[in-house]
């Protein structure tokens, strides 16, 4: 690709039909509604499906349908729309079928600010649907990653047949950068698995040693039961302990033994820093401008851990990375939710949160102040 | 010696925990041999056929059926099956739900699918009531009627399923009882084969919770009420609004020939990407 000045919403858009979505379903919403008209536009071009449905519960809907159907799918939405998701994301989460969310998120709660950036819908991201269930969440901070994230989204989601959120926030939505895309080759597409057993022997919902059954599409000869009641390897509806507990734990273990490869990050002078700034999404850009002040102007040794996965939480490398450090600033444009994550990991007295939950961004400067901070 | 539902048999997946889990008695039954035998009538491939339901005691036919099945959330089948037909728009797709389900929680999803005259067959079995979950209100419970949610009478005004679809822009509306299994039959093989979105509208009736709060308290009497009750729409003609009052009028109320969704949207694709290879369709239907 050459290089181009484009929007982080239509990276997202190009990421996705480069990695295969031929398939999207959505309802329009800002900031997000971009991604749905450019989907509108594209997807035809490639023979691919388009179609705006009445509102975001039957746009997830349609998802899940035309995932079902074989097509790699997703939609796009703001806060409110992903609250209105949240029961049929469930049933993509027990019915096992891959599909990607985008979250570009905006001030809440309700209505909020909707064109004002925030990062508040981590923790939806992670318990929005009832119950318990595993969470995949990417959180690009730049056009680029835009992009390269949500190729990252659709192969999570094949792979491991389950619903992948993007939450981007306002600011990266609408961005405008110069980015030099990269090709997407067949040897960095995942796709879901086929069965290679004959019809009468395929276990949609089975326990093969990858821990991800395979997925036949509707209409190829593989006839089978998809429902959101808690289901036997065969699909149909059980209450047996001895088929449901052993579901649950390979629910969570099909993410658990892919951590390494879900969590991504990039660290910056951590090694031997006394104060480690951790932030994801667009205040990745204001923490690593303040780091750059941090060091220039007060000689501090001072380390950035950008998250580009939010969920799993790389527990791991924020306990290692923290390890040494005497302080840890947790910079986020909401009250503390990736915050609490990284308490629970460090231990709450090594911990400054600088959140705000006012459709602002938060800036280099108050990251500085909390470095600085008594 | 063949058995003389030796077709609609082969259908079902035997290997799935039988008996069903529905009331001795059920119309849902019923509708499930209508929907059956169409299969059967029209020569359907199995793996060409899909059935979608969302939640409630219609919700859990899907499953007792060798197709491609989904049993989905309460009121989104349609949105489900929309997506599943713009992806498979080979596929015969028939969404199987109850009265609530379709018209109170799905009731959006029933009017989007109606405008777009998407390309499925909708049948809605109507039993007045919320069966599964013990016997409370829906939207199509009669004024007056006794329910567990409506102990001192229910006082809202019933929700006109086919009028409603037609309003919509179904391309093809029928309403029929579980009583007139043979017209029931018919009414739902012509809905499958109707390039639209065509509505059945099979009464019913729950004589577990409806029936036993209202005075009908057996199978046998309310499938006496559903003769009683209903009229041909032939019939209906020669009568005046007021003695047909509370009837049930049974026929194809509507049946025209409107542009299709998943067609119009291979339009679109031929104006965005250049003419396209003819999609697939069953022979029945002649090529296009």
């Amino acid at each position: 690709m050459t290089v181009q000045l484009l929007q982080g919403n239509r990276a997202c858009a190009l990421g996705a039909l480069a990695v295969g979505c031929r398939f999207f379903a959505g309802y329009p919403i800002t900031p997000s509604s971009e991604i749905a008209e450019i989907m509108s536009r594209e997807l035809p071009r490639l023979g691919g499906k388009f179609i705006q449905m009445e509102d975001e519960i039957a746009s997830i809907a349609a998802v899940i349908g035309a995932s079902v159907g074989g097509l790699k799918a997703m939609t796009a939405t703001s806060g409110p729309g992903f609250s209105l998701m949240q029961e049929n994301i469930g049933y993509a989460v027990v019915a096992e079928i891959p599909c990607v969310i985008v979250n570009v998120m905006r001030a809440g709660p309700s209505t909020g600010l909707p064109t004002s950036p925030s990062q508040g819908d981590v923790m939806q991201a992670r318990w929005g649907t009832h119950g318990d269930h595993p969470s995949i969440a990417l959180a690009p901070s730049s056009v680029s990653e835009a992009f390269d994230l949500t190729v990252a989204a659709f192969n999570f989601a094949e792979k491991l047949r389950m619903p992948v959120f993007v939450l981007m926030d306002e600011v990266v939505g609408h961005m405008r950068e110069r980015v030099d895309l990269r090709e997407v080759e067949p040897k960095d597409i995942i796709n879901r698995e086929m069965p290679t057993v004959p019809p009468e022997w395929y276990e949609p919902f089975g326990n093969p040693p990858s821990d991800v059954p395979p997925l036949a599409p509707f209409g190829e000869g593989y006839r089978f039961h998809v429902t959101g009641l808690l289901h036997d390897a065969r699909g149909f509806p059980t209450s047996r302990l001895d088929e449901i507990q052993p579901w649950v734990e390979r629910l969570f273990r099909k993410v658990d033994r892919s951590q390494d490869e879900i969590c991504m990050w990039e660290a910056d002078g951590v090694e031997d820093a006394r104060v480690l700034v951790v932030a994801y999404g667009s205040t990745a850009r204001s923490a690593r401008q303040a780091v750059k002040i941090a060091r220039a102007r007060y000689g501090r040794k001072v380390g950035l851990l950008k998250l580009k996965t939010l969920w799993p939480f790389p527990e791991q490398v924020v306990a290692d990375t923290a390890e040494n450090v005497q302080r840890v600033v947790v910079a986020e444009m909401n009250l503390g939710q990736i915050a609490l994550e990284v308490e629970r990991v460090v231990g709450r007295s090594k911990v400054l949160r600088v959140g705000r939950a006012d459709g602002q961004i938060v800036t280099p400067d108050q990251i500085v102040d909390a470095m600085r901070a008594p | 010696m063949k058995r003389h539902d030796q077709g609609t048999y082969e259908y079902l997946r035997h290997h799935k925990k039988f008996p069903h889990l529905w009331c001795a008695g059920c119309g849902i039954g019923i509708v499930m041999g209508s929907l059956l035998r169409s299969v059967q009538k029209l020569e359907l491939e199995q793996d060409d056929v899909a059935v979608i339901s969302g939640i409630g005691c219609t919700g859990r036919m899907p499953v007792y059926l060798d197709f491609n099945t989904m049993h989905t959330t309460h009121g989104r089948a349609l949105a489900f099956a929309t997506g599943l037909k713009l992806a498979r728009p080979e596929m015969e797709i028939i969404v199987v739900m109850g009265d609530g389900d379709a018209l109170a929680i799905g009731g959006n999803h029933f009017i989007h699918a109606a405008r777009r005259n998407i390309d499925m067959t909708a049948i809605v079995v109507n039993n007045n009531i919320y069966g599964m979950t013990g016997g409370q209100s829906s939207p199509t419970t009669p004024l007056e009627a006794s329910t567990a949610t409506a102990p001192y009478g229910h006082v809202e005004q019933p929700f006109p399923i086919c009028e409603l679809a037609m309003a919509a822009g179904a391309s093809f509306v029928a309403r029929s009882t579980v009583y007139h299994v043979t017209e029931l039959d018919r009414l739902v093989e012509q809905a499958i084969r109707k390039n639209g979105f065509a509505v059945v509208e099979a009464m019913s009736y729950c004589h577990t919770t409806f029936g036993r709060a209202n005075n009908r308290r057996t199978p046998a009497d309310n499938m006496r009420f559903l003769k009683e009750a209903s009229i041909t729409q032939r019939a209906a003609e020669k009568e005046d609004a007021d003695s047909l009052e509370g009837k049930i009028v049974r026929g194809v109320l509507r049946d025209e020939e409107l542009p299709e969704f998943t067609d119009l949207y291979d339009q679109v694709i031929e104006r965005a990407h250049g003419p396209i290879t003819p999609r697939k369709r069953r022979v029945r239907r002649g090529w296009v």
